[in-house]
C-alpha cells in the first residue's frame, strides 16, 4: 500500500498526516512546535512510524506551513507549498462545496474565497497578531485557565463583556479593566471570544463577500465559543471539521501525492544530524543574516543573502 | 532610484563642472539611516532617498538633487532641507518639482549658484539624456516580458549590465542610436523558452515602490523565477514625458473616475481597467506604506478588479515588512493564477 505524508509546521504546533491513495487519513499526530521546528518534526515523524501499517511504502512528502522551508530540505520533500494553497485544497478534498474558509492558526488567520472549486480570492493578517491563536493562549494564561477550555467558559456565559478587539495590547489592558471591576470570568472570556470574530473580520476579511457553505479551521476552530460567535454574526451555519486543524497538512498531503516520483522514502530522519548555522555576512552595508543548513555535516543550502553571494 | 542613476549622471557631468559621486547602492543601512531620522508615519520614499542622501553626503557630496512628485513628495524636499540642517550638514540641494510643477527656469538659476552651465549645451545633452530614459525604458520592457523564460540563468541581467557600461560612456546621440540598436538585437539574440501563452501579470502601483527593486524586495525577479510574463508602465520616460497626456486621454474614456486624484491614483485605475479588457491572469498593486493617493485608489481598483473576476493582490512595502509574508502571499497568488488557468 501507498503512503503519501504531509506535515503542515506552524508557529504554535505542528502537524502530520498520513493518506492513502483516496485522500483518506490513515494517521495523524498534533504536537507543539515549541521553538525547535526539526526536533518538533523528528518527534512528529517517530510517532506516525510507530503508529503505521507495516506494508505501508511512503511515496511522497510534501510540507507547508512557516517552517516548510527547512523541514522541505531536512525531510527530502517533494512538495514545498505555501499554507493558503496547502488549506484550500486540504479542505476542498473533504468539502468540494466550500465557498469561504476561515482560518485562524497560532500566529496567523487567512480567509480563503473559492468559486466552483478554485480560489478566487485570499487574505492573511499582516503585521498584528491580535484574534490569533497566541493571543488567546496568552490570555488563558492570564485568567489561569487552560486555552483548551476556554470555549466552554466562553458558552456559560449569557452577558459577554465588550472588549476592545483593534489590538492586542489594548485589548489586553480593557480585558485587565473588567476583571479589575468585577465582571464573571466567563463573561469576559465570552467577550475575548467574540473580539477574536470582530477582529477577523475587521482585520483579514475586510471588504470579502462571506458565503456559505462556511468552513472554519485552524488551531482556534476548536473554540467553541470563537465559533458561536462567527456563525451569530455572520448569520450562517459554520463547518468544523473534526480534523479542522490537519486541513494544511491533508492538503500538502494530497498535492505530494499529485506530484509523486518513483522514490519511496524511508523516514528514518532520527539519525540524521541536521544543523543550521546563522551568521551576519560584512561583506556590504546590507549585513544580511545568513544562514547555513548543513545535513550530516554537508553544507546543503544558503538561505538570506540579498546579493547572490553563495557561501560554499 | 533602480538603473536611472545612469542617465542622469551622463547629464550631469555633461552639463556641470561639478563632480559627480555614484549615490550609494541602497541597502539595509540606508533604511535604518533613513528611518532614524524621518516622521514614522511617513511613507517609505522618504526614508530611502533621506538615508541615500545622508550616505551621499558622508561620501562627499554637497549638492543633492530630488525629484520630486505629484501628491506629497512634492514637499519632502523641504522637509529633508530642514532634517539634514539640523543634523547639521551644510549642503544645498536642488528639487527638480517643487508642488507639482517643473519651473526650468529656476532649476536653471539654482544650479547657477553651484556651477557654470552653457544652455546651448545642456539642451543637446538634455535631449540625448531623455532618449536615454526612453531606450533603457524600452529594453526593460523586453526583458520584463522574457526574463522569466531565459535559458541561460542570469543572461538578461549581465547583458543590460554591459548596456548600461557603454550607455555611460556614449560619445553622442547618434552614438546613442547605434549602441540602443545593437543591445536591442542582442536582446532579442538571447535565448529564451517561451512558451505560447504564457500566465501574463501587469503590475500597477505607486512609483517609488515600482521602480525601485530594493522597495520591492525584488518583486519582479520573482515573480519572473516562476515563468511570468511581467507588463508595467511606470517609468521615468512616461512620468516625465507622456504622462499628462495619457491621463487625459484615459480620463476621458473612464467612467470609474473623473477627476485626477494625485500621483499616479487614477492612472492606475484607468489602467486597470484596460488590463482587465484585455484579459490578464492577474494584477499586483504595490505601494509604500501610508502613500495617500494609492489609498484612495485601492477600492476603485479591487471593484473593478472583481466585476471582470481578475485577481488582484495589494501589497503594502514598509521598512520593516517580512519578506517571507510576502513571499508566502505572492506564492499563493501564482498558485490560484496556475489553478484557474488549468481548469
Amino acid at each position: 500500500m501507498n503512503g503519501y505524508l504531509g506535515v503542515d509546521i506552524g508557529s504554535i504546533s505542528t502537524k502530520g498526516v498520513i493518506i492513502d491513495e483516496n485522500n483518506k487519513i490513515l494517521v495523524s499526530e498534533y504536537i507543539w512546535t515549541e521553538g525547535n521546528p526539526t526536533e518538533a518534526v523528528t518527534k512528529l515523524i517517530e510517532i506516525l512510524k510507530s503508529k503505521l501499517p507495516n506494508d505501508l511504502k511512503i511515496k511522497g512528502i510534501g510540507t507547508t506551513g512557516s517552517a516548510r522551508k527547512l523541514i522541505g530540505l531536512l525531510l527530502d520533500a517533494n512538495v514545498v507549498k505555501n499554507e493558503i494553497t496547502a488549506h484550500a485544497i486540504g479542505t476542498l478534498s473533504k468539502y468540494p462545496n466550500t465557498k469561504t474558509i476561515l482560518e485562524i492558526g497560532g500566529q496567523d488567520s487567512k480567509i480563503i474565497l473559492i468559486e466552483d472549486g478554485i480560489i478566487i480570492d485570499y487574505a492573511m493578517n499582516t503585521l498584528c497578531a491580535a484574534g490569533t491563536g497566541s493571543f488567546l493562549s496568552s490570555q488563558a494564561k492570564r485568567l489561569g485557565i487552560e486555552v483548551e477550555d476556554f470555549g466552554n467558559y466562553a458558552l456559560k456565559s449569557k452577558n459577554p463583556v465588550k472588549i476592545a478587539a483593534r489590538c492586542t495590547v489594548f485589548a489586553e489592558s480593557d480585558l485587565v479593566h473588567k476583571a479589575q471591576v468585577g465582571y464573571l470570568k466567563e463573561d469576559i472570556i465570552a467577550g475575548l471570544c467574540r473580539a477574536v470574530v470582530l477582529n477577523y473580520l475587521n482585520n483579514v476579511g475586510k471588504g470579502k463577500k462571506i458565503k456559505g457553505p462556511i468552513v472554519f479551521q485552524g488551531g482556534v476552530s476548536k473554540n467553541k465559543g470563537v465559533l458561536k460567535y462567527f456563525e451569530e454574526t455572520l448569520n450562517e451555519k459554520i463547518t468544523v471539521d473534526k480534523d479542522s486543524h490537519l486541513m494544511g497538512a491533508l492538503g500538502v498531503a494530497i498535492l505530494s501525492k499529485n506530484n509523486k516520483k518513483d522514490t519511496i522514502y524511508n523516514l528514518n530522519i532520527k539519525n540524521i544530524e541536521f544543523k543550521t548555522k546563522g551568521l551576519e555576512c560584512n561583506g556590504c552595508a546590507n549585513n544580511c543574516e545568513i544562514l547555513k543548513i548543513y545535513k550530516n555535516k554537508d553544507l546543503i543550502d544558503v538561505w538570506g543573502s540579498k546579493c547572490g553571494k553563495t557561501f560554499k | 532610484m533602480g538603473d536611472y542613476k545612469v542617465p542622469v549622471k551622463y547629464l550631469l557631468s555633461h552639463i556641470t563642472k561639478l563632480e559627480i559621486i555614484d549615490a550609494p547602492k541602497i541597502t539595509t543601512k540606508t533604511i535604518e539611516i533613513g528611518s532614524k531620522y524621518s516622521p514614522d508615519f511617513v511613507c517609505t520614499p522618504f526614508k530611502y532617498t533621506l538615508g541615500t542622501m545622508i550616505e551621499s553626503i558622508e561620501k562627499g557630496s554637497n549638492v543633492l538633487i530630488q525629484a520630486g512628485g505629484g501628491c506629497r513628495y512634492g514637499y519632502y524636499s523641504e522637509l529633508q532641507k530642514q532634517i539634514l540642517k539640523d543634523l547639521g550638514y551644510d549642503i544645498v540641494l536642488i528639487n527638480l518639482v517643487t508642488a507639482g510643477i517643473t519651473d526650468p527656469i529656476k532649476i536653471y538659476k539654482e544650479l547657477k549658484k553651484v556651477t557654470k552651465i552653457n544652455i546651448v549645451k545642456s539642451l543637446y545633452y538634455l535631449l540625448i539624456t531623455k532618449k536615454m530614459v526612453k531606450y533603457m525604458d524600452n529594453i526593460d520592457d523586453y526583458i520584463r516580458k522574457n526574463i522569466g523564460f531565459e535559458v541561460k540563468k542570469n543572461s538578461f541581467i549581465k547583458l543590460k549590465n554591459k548596456m548600461l557600461k557603454s550607455f555611460s560612456k556614449i560619445k553622442g546621440y547618434f552614438d546613442l542610436k547605434k549602441q540602443y540598436k545593437k543591445y536591442l538585437n542582442e536582446f532579442k539574440q538571447l535565448k529564451i523558452n517561451k512558451p505560447n501563452n504564457p500566465i501574463k501579470i501587469a503590475i500597477v502601483g505607486e512609483l517609488y515602490t515600482i521602480m525601485e527593486p530594493f522597495a520591492n524586495y525584488f518583486l519582479e525577479y520573482e515573480l519572473a523565477s516562476k515563468n511570468i510574463e511581467i507588463t508595467r508602465f511606470t517609468n521615468v520616460d512616461y512620468l516625465l514625458f507622456r504622462k499628462s497626456k495619457e491621463v487625459k486621454k484615459m480620463l476621458k474614456k473612464n467612467r470609474d473616475i473623473k477627476y485626477k486624484m494625485g500621483a499616479d491614483a487614477s492612472d492606475n485605475i484607468c489602467r486597470t481597467r484596460m488590463l482587465c479588457e484585455e484579459g490578464y491572469d492577474g494584477i499586483i498593486h504595490i505601494k509604500s506604506s501610508f502613500c495617500t493617493p494609492e489609498i484612495g485608489a485601492m477600492p476603485i481598483i479591487s471593484k473593478i478588479c472583481a466585476q471582470y473576476k481578475i485577481p488582484i493582490i495589494f501589497f503594502s512595502f514598509d521598512a520593516a515588512t517580512s519578506e517571507v509574508g510576502i513571499k508566502t502571499r505572492l506564492e499563493a497568488f501564482y498558485d490560484m493564477l496556475e489553478m484557474r488557468r488549468s481548469k
